[in-house]
Order: C-alpha cells, then structure tokens, then sequence
C-alpha cells in the first residue's frame, strides 16, 4: 500500500515522520515530508491521523483493484470523518467514533 | 557514535502491545525502574497500528477457562503447552475489564454485558488501542521510554544483562544495562515472498516492520526456541489482505468456491484446515474461492465499512471505489505468505510458566514467546518481579565491555564502509524468492520437501555471508540491514524446524512431501538451540492438562 504526500500543503511539522512504524518518511532538503521507501508502506495510515493539514491521502493501486479513487480523512478528538472521492470526482462520506464499539 | 548508557532495572525490547501493557503492569505493581525500547513510536509501532476490531480471547458466560485450552489445543492438533494456555485462559477477563477500564470501547447489551460473537470472542473499537496504551505508559514515574532506537543484540555474560542497539533518528550507539530483559518484539514476517511481491511487497497481514529481531537475538546468544516449524497463514480478503474473520464470525459468511458450492465443511474447521480447503479448491479447479456476504442488509454493509476503517481500511475504500459493496459481491479470498506467530500458533521461545526463556535474565511475552498460540503478558511482568526480588547485580565485567565496544564498531563499520555489494533490499527480496521456491511458500502450495529444504538452507547461508559487505549509506539503511539479518537467522532456524518434523501435522501450515501422514511419535515440540553456528535439534514433550487439574 502507498500513501500520498501533497508537498503543498505539508508544513514539515514532522508529526508522520515520527508516528510511521516503518520508519519510511523523511524530510527533504525543502522541509517537506516525502515517502522514502514507497514500497514499504504497510498502509496502516498513522501518517495521515497524525496529519494536522490533512496533506496525505491513499490510493488503492490498479492491482489490488484500485479504480483511481482518494481516501483521505480528518480526526476530530474520537470522531474521525473518512472521505473517499472516487475518480469521477464524487465522494461519499464515513464517520467512525472510538466511542463506539465494532457490531462485527 | 556517541555511546549512550542505560541503566534500569528491567529492559522492555518493544513497545507494541505486549510491551506495553508489561510495562504497565510493572509501572503500577512495583518500585522498579524500567526501560521500553523501541523501532518506531509506541503510539502507533507493532501489530496493532492501524487498529483492532475484536478480542478473539475471552470467557464468556457458561464457559470457563479450561474450555478456551481444550479448543486451542484442539486447533493446534495437540502440539500445544496447555498449562501456559490455563495461566492466560484464567486471566483474559480480568485484563480485558482492565482495557475497558483504561479506555478501549467494548460493545455491551442494554444491562451493560459485553456482545459476545462466538463463545470467545466480543467486539470492541480497537482502532485506537495503540494510543491507549501508549497514554497508559507514560503516566508511569518509573518507565522511560526510548523511541527509535533499534536493538539488535543482547548484553550478555552467560546470563542477559540488557541489549545493545542505535538510534535510527540520532545515529548513536545504546547500551542498555538491566537486571531483566523481557523480550515483546512480536514474530516474524517478509521471511517468504509476500502475495504482491513487485510493487506492494508489504500489503501483508502481519506487521512488515516486526522482522525476528526477538527471536534472532535469542537464537545468536543460544536461546531454545521451538514449534517454528508450526508456521500462520493467514485466510484474508484477495489483494488487499484485509482480515476475514470479521466477515465469517461476525456477519456469518461462509465459504464457497466459485460454483456457488459452500466447502469449508469439506476440509474441517481449524484455522489450518480452513485455509488448507481453501488452497485444495482451488488447486482442483474450483476457485477463484469467497466468504459468501452478498445479501446482507445495507446496515449491515455500512457497519461493515466502518469496522474495516477501524482496521484495515484499504478494504473500505476497495468496496467504495470499485462501486461493489459486499451486499452485492461476495468477497474474494486467499492465503498469505507463512509467517513466525507466537500469538496465533506456537513458534517462539520456550519459556516456563513465569515466562523465562532458558537463558538467565531473559522473559519472553506477546508473539515472540512459544508454546501456546495465544498470549497475555501480565505473567511474565509478575514473572520479573519475582526474579528480580532474589539477583539484584547488573554486571560490569570486562567481558560486557568489550562486547559492547566490538557492537559499536560492527555498526560504525557498515555506516563507513563507503560501497558495497548489495543493497539490504536485494538480500531480502532474494530470500523471500528461496523460502517461497524451496520451503513451502506461495508457489507450492506452501508444501516442501527434504531435498528444497536443503537447498533453501544452503542458499540462505550464502545470501548470509552477503550481508557483511552490504551497501549502507545511513542509518536507515542500517536498519534494513538487520532487519535482513534477523530475517536470515529466522530462516535457517525454521528450515531445520520444518526438517525435523518428519510428517504432516497441519496441512496448510506444514505439509511435508515426503511424509504425507500424521505420525504418533511426533505428538512432541520439535525446539532448537543454536550453538557456534550450527542448529541442534531437540524434543519436548507436550503439556496436557486434564479437567481436574483445571
């Protein structure tokens, strides 16, 4: 799996860089965060909770099936909103709370 | 590299799970000084990153503790330590008001009990079990915690006085002294060649970053080790291996092949068997096989979407993007490449049942200990304090000083070797392409045979003596080093593992060519212990409990 870094919006607050359990993201010579090893990406998306400016995204790749769609999401204290915007350019919305339990 | 000494009473190598609820015990049961180390950042390291939606250990009401051994045992067709089974069956329950306790989310019914699924399993929200426990740590006076820094030896005299390792972000060198080690690196994975080798080598069901360094450590300073042989495969969604017990427990799927045709009562329903019958369907030309989910109700779906991005996310946005939801597609599913599990088959250190590894000084919790497929380290935490209240040195000879100084400059030695051969990367992909060839991986149906073993012994030797004059530029690069390392010493104990069970006791897990059946004689633990270099064989017997005894 294989996360996104959008350099733009990045302010090289290192927060990914410290929370990744692989050790795979670095900053560049611009201060920005980049992915230095993609291929070793577990896709378990610390990275992106950790993100204050919401800069990372994920993107299912053609062989697991990926359709060109974006998963992003912002966390709000226990609630997190989870965005997926398909590549037609609609999105469809998820909201998940640690307060409340899994019904599987 | 600066040199940083450590000193504490107890030393935790690995702040995941294990680690930290050890740590926690030890934090609040004692006066101890105690030292977590860490690869990564204990808020998120280890297994359990992304999250967890079920606990898979629990008695429920008109069970006791007894039965959970009986129905461990029986999955592992017998080759289990029942007695480390009895200890963690006796105390899921408490540990787990505990958890709730510190904050996880468990789904209760109106009067306030917990929703079981199955009778010893209930739901919760682990997504953040991480943080929780990371949280938990930290409130701790007498814990430190030492992020990034990977460790990769033992500090030891004939008995284990600490480790040695270097700071991934500092590039210093860290010799930690203690009374106690315990040992909660978790097992190992990337030994085989994974199910998208090219592009998403770690689209994996075990944490890629969780490489054997508990095992190899042990395995280098002569710890016995045993049930390697008894590898985990894992049955997950195809592609995106996402988990599949959340789809067959939880919303009742079953499995069918690709003629509509339910066939896991075929084969049996042990978690080897489950497995097994889905690689015979499809190797006798029924596949592609599914967890049969379509019909499910639109909640249903939409409760399942969330428990996904509670765990494994990419599975969510798989059924959004592709526009198929699994109420109107059955989910696709596949085995993964073998992988070294504690906590869900055997393999691992043999330990007692305080938890002590056969080397003095050193415990083992979590995935990394042996013996029994299933872990609680509460034990092994209460296991050091009762060893720590009878040796009381931390040992200074001239011995450990040399051996750490030899440390530093085996690392400052690949840091400044200016060019190498290979790069780390290339050693690995090149042993995930022999144990896959030779050892029962993806290729053959994970089956083997004597001759492919002694191949893959010979070959994982050779790709050993690359890793001396491997390319390293930094730190990083160091850390893909040993991870390699860890990996290959893995290898070779588990090659001799799977050679020395001369039968076929879990097909799926460990089918042995050349003796297809199950054979009495190895109703036995098959342990190792590695003594200058070479790997010596030997047999333990199993630990039965009977029903007066529980």
């Amino acid at each position: 799996m294989s996360i996104t870094i959008n350099q733009s919006k990045c302010t090289g607050c290192k927060n990914c860089i410290c929370i990744c359990p692989g050790n795979i993201i670095r900053l560049d010579a611009e201060r920005k965060a980049y992915l230095k090893r993609p291929s070793d990406c577990w896709g378990c998306l610390a990275c992106m909770k950790s993100c204050p400016v919401q800069a990372i995204t994920m993107m299912l790749p053609p062989e697991l099936g990926g359709q060109g769609g974006k998963l992003s999401l912002r966390t709000d204290g226990h609630r997190t909103e989870w965005t997926v915007t398909r590549s037609d350019g609609t999105r469809r919305t998820i909201i998940t709370d640690t307060e409340e339990a899994n019904q599987y | 590299m600066e040199h940083k000494i450590i000193n504490s009473d107890v030393l935790i190598i690995g702040g995941g799970t294990a680690g930290c609820y050890a740590a926690i015990c030890l934090g609040e049961r004692s006066g101890l000084s105690v030292a977590v180390a860490d690869k990564a950042d204990i808020r998120r390291s280890g297994c359990l990153a992304a999250g967890v939606n079920a606990l898979n250990a629990y008695i429920t009401d008109g069970h006791k503790p007894i039965d959970y051994v009986k129905y461990a045992s029986k999955d592992a067709d017998g080759i289990a330590r029942e007695d480390l089974l009895l200890d963690i069956s006796e105390r899921f329950n408490a540990v787990t008001a505990d958890m709730e306790r510190r904050g996880l989310t468990i789904l209760k019914d109106s009067s306030g009990k917990y929703i079981s699924r199955g009778w010893r399993n209930i739901k919760i929200n682990g997504e953040n079990i991480k943080p929780i426990l990371a949280r938990e740590v930290r409130k701790q006076k007498n814990i430190a915690v030492y992020e990034h820094v990977n460790i990769t030896d033992l500090r030891t005299d004939g008995r284990v006085r600490g480790a040695y390792g270097f700071g991934i972000n500092d590039g210093a060198f860290y010799e930690f002294r203690a009374r106690a080690v315990l040992v909660a690196t978790g097992g190992a994975s990337g030994i085989y060649r994974p199910n998208n080798p090219e592009n998403l080598p770690h689209q994996m069901w075990y944490c890629p970053f969780n490489t054997g360094a508990g095992y190899c450590m042990g395995i280098l300073a002569g710890a016995e080790m045993t049930a390697f042989e008894m590898r985990f495969i894992a049955l997950r969604c195809k592609d995106t291996i996402a988990p599949t017990g959340t789809l067959a427990q939880g919303a009742g799927a079953r499995q069918v092949n690709s003629k509509g045709e339910i066939y896991e009562d075929r084969y049996g329903l042990t978690t080897s068997q489950r497995l097994w019958g889905t690689v015979a369907e499809n190797r006798n030309g029924c596949g592609p096989c599914y967890l049969r989910t379509t019909g499910i109700t639109a909640d249903q779906e939409e409760s399942l979407y969330r428990a996904y991005l509670n765990m494994s996310p990419v599975q969510t946005l798989k059924w959004i993007d592709s526009g198929y939801g699994p109420s109107v597609r059955d989910v696709e599913i596949d085995g993964t490449e073998p992988y070294i599990v504690g906590g869900h088959t055997a393999g691992g250190y043999w330990v007692d049942r305080e938890r002590r590894t056969t080397l003095e000084g050193l415990f083992a919790a979590g995935d990394a200990a042996g013996g029994s497929p299933q872990k609680y380290v509460e034990i092994a935490a209460e296991g050091i304090i009762r060893y720590l209240q009878e040796y009381s040195e931390y040992g200074d000879s001239e011995r450990l000083n040399s051996q750490a100084e030899a440390k530093k400059a085996e690392y400052e030695h690949h840091i400044n070797s200016t060019s190498g051969t290979y790069t780390p990367h290339q050693i690995e992909t090149a042993m995930q392409k022999v144990m896959d060839e030779y050892a029962g991986g993806i290729r053959t149906d994970y089956i083997y045979n004597e001759n492919g073993l002694k191949l893959a012994d010979e070959k994982i030797l050779g790709l050993t003596e690359l890793i001396q004059p491997a390319e390293v530029s930094d730190t990083d690069d160091l850390l893909a080093l040993y991870e390699v390392r860890e990996r290959l010493i893995v290898a070779r104990v588990l090659i001799a593992h799977l050679m020395a069970r001369k039968e076929t006791r879990w097909r799926g897990f460990q089918e042995n060519a050349d003796y297809p059946e199950k054979k009495r004689e190895y109703e036995c633990f098959i342990n190792s212990v590695m003594r200058d270099g070479k790997i010596q064989i030997i047999r333990k017997n199993l630990v039965h409990i009977g029903d007066d005894q529980a």
